[in-house]
């Protein structure tokens, strides 16, 4: 008879420690869901951060070429100024890899620039920075992904509610940002 | 590709689990007929698994030690230190030690016992043969190791195989010594026991057996890596192309080990010529799966 209780006890504390366990792991992954979010920011930020560097170095060189900078700039002013909304973000970052695009064409018509050791360590820089955005994206996604899935099935499902834990939307591209921004020579 | 790395996961699962069972049967005959009974196991599996979880919890400097490798200049080595970066950002994994090593063979390695103490290394002459995409290929499928967290589970394979290999080695000195006699409870009067005779075989075959199976779960963790590299990069291309240009590449590493073998992308050591019957006995003992059959695996992604 106590045999039957202990084990009815033991099972019981099993059980709210896997409840917990699971809420504990909803909180956990609508968490990461912010930070996959901000994590993009900072990438983005970080590309506007080496712009200025990049037109001084071009500047240096090629300084007639006035139209290609002034769009870089132009572009980059803007991404700083775009209103927080994904759709507004990822057009403005759109347009500034159509500009960087034509300023990295332009180092073809000049070998000097296009051996200048800062000019390819900002090539670098810009060339992973644009990967980085592009990773914090999809783990953005993947994170969403996962909480999705979590919040949907059994067990989660159950606490999903009293946690008032929505399904969340995926980062799209817009129609816009999925045309390749073409270069001009 | 998410089912892929699902389905890996679940098969590497029931392959561990398999060989604990089958390792703890093994262990647990030869006790018996040793006449240690099941504290002989007991006592294999504890010292075997502090051996080997103390290599575990310094693996990462044991490894990096061992094959010369030093810290990778971020300077000097700029694209690798940016490919790493971004690749935690995509896995969500705190950034690994970053390592060179002076070898002309293109190989990298992962090492460290969880995410947070993790390393790894690259030849010079792997950055120097692949192209961005390809290093990336590469960095992710070391880096699918610290995540899937390979070495925990292959120090849990060394344990189990170091087990049996004790026991087996104890149980053969204590039948030298006795005198070919095996069980402490003197000579049976009642005839043949047909138990002693399987325990022999076990003794012999066992270690052996553990080993295949050791290997056998380190090739389905490499694949697991390959497959979650992709998941990572989301281009398989890139790792395919890496994986030919290693196949077609006939330097051997010369910084590897067989100890640190496991731990490489590509076996170091040339394989013996895999010719006839001889061969494919070979090939059950290979830690990685045949370069071939890795490339159209990935192809099908």
């Amino acid at each position: 008879m106590v045999i039957a209780l202990i084990i009815i006890v033991v099972v019981v504390v099993l059980l709210v420690v896997y409840a917990v366990s699971v809420r504990n792991g909803l909180i956990r992954r609508r968490n990461q869901i912010e930070n996959a979010w901000s994590q993009i920011d900072v990438q983005l930020k970080r590309r506007i951060d080496l712009i200025p560097n990049l037109v001084e170095t071009v500047k240096g060189y090629a300084a007639h070429e006035k139209e290609t900078l002034d769009a870089v700039i132009k572009a980059r002013n803007s991404a700083i100024a775009a209103p927080d909304t994904p759709n507004a973000q990822a057009n403005a970052d759109n347009q500034l890899t159509g500009a960087l695009r034509q300023v990295f064409a332009l180092s073809e018509a000049y070998p000097d620039l296009k051996a200048n050791q800062n000019f390819l360590a900002l090539q670098e820089e810009l060339t992973a920075t644009e990967g980085r955005v592009a990773y914090a994206r999809q783990f953005y996604n993947d994170a969403v992904l996962d909480y999705n899935n979590k919040i949907q099935q059994f067990p989660g499902s159950i606490f999903a509610g009293s946690l008032k834990m929505d399904t969340r939307e995926y980062f799209e591209a817009d129609e816009a940002a999925r045309t390749v921004p073409t270069v001009d020579f | 590709m998410f089912e892929l790395v699902r389905s890996n996961k679940r098969r590497s699962a029931l392959l561990v689990g398999g060989f604990v069972v089958i390792v703890v049967v093994i262990g647990a005959f030869i006790g018996y007929i040793a006449g240690f009974g099941p504290w002989g196991l007991a006592v294999a599996i504890v010292v075997s698994a502090a051996l080997a979880f103390a290599s575990y919890w310094k693996s990462d400097a044991v490894a990096l030690a061992v094959s010369r490798a030093k810290p990778a200049d971020p300077e000097a080595y700029k694209r690798l230190h940016n490919l790493v970066e971004g690749l935690c950002i995509a896995s969500g994994l705190p950034k690994p030690g970053v390592y060179v090593i002076e070898d002309p063979a293109p190989n990298a390695f992962a090492t460290g016992r969880n995410p947070q103490h993790a390393a790894i290394a690259v030849t010079t002459g792997l950055l120097e043969k692949m192209n961005r995409v390809e290093l990336e290929g590469v960095l992710a499928h070391e880096l699918s190791h610290i995540k899937n967290y390979d070495i925990l589970v292959s120090t849990l394979a060394v344990t189990m195989v170091g087990a049996v290999a004790l026991l087996s080695d104890i149980t053969i000195r204590a039948m030298w010594w006795n005198g070919g006699r095996v069980s402490r409870e003197g000579d049976r009067e009642d005839g043949f026991n047909p138990l002693v005779l399987i325990g022999f075989v076990l003794l012999i075959v066992g270690p052996i057996v553990a080993r295949i199976m050791q290997a056998t779960i380190s090739r389905r963790r490499e694949t697991l890596a390959d497959v979650s590299a992709c998941q990572l990069t989301r281009y398989p291309p890139g790792l395919i192309s890496a994986l030919e240009k290693l196949r077609d590449d006939t330097t051997v590493t010369h910084s590897a080990s067989t100890a640190t073998a496991h731990l490489w992308i590509e076996q170091p050591m040339s394989g013996v010529g895999d010719e006839g019957r001889l061969g494919s006995f070979h090939k059950l003992f290979d830690t990685h799966p045949p370069l071939e059959e890795r490339i159209s695996l990935l192809r099908e992604l």
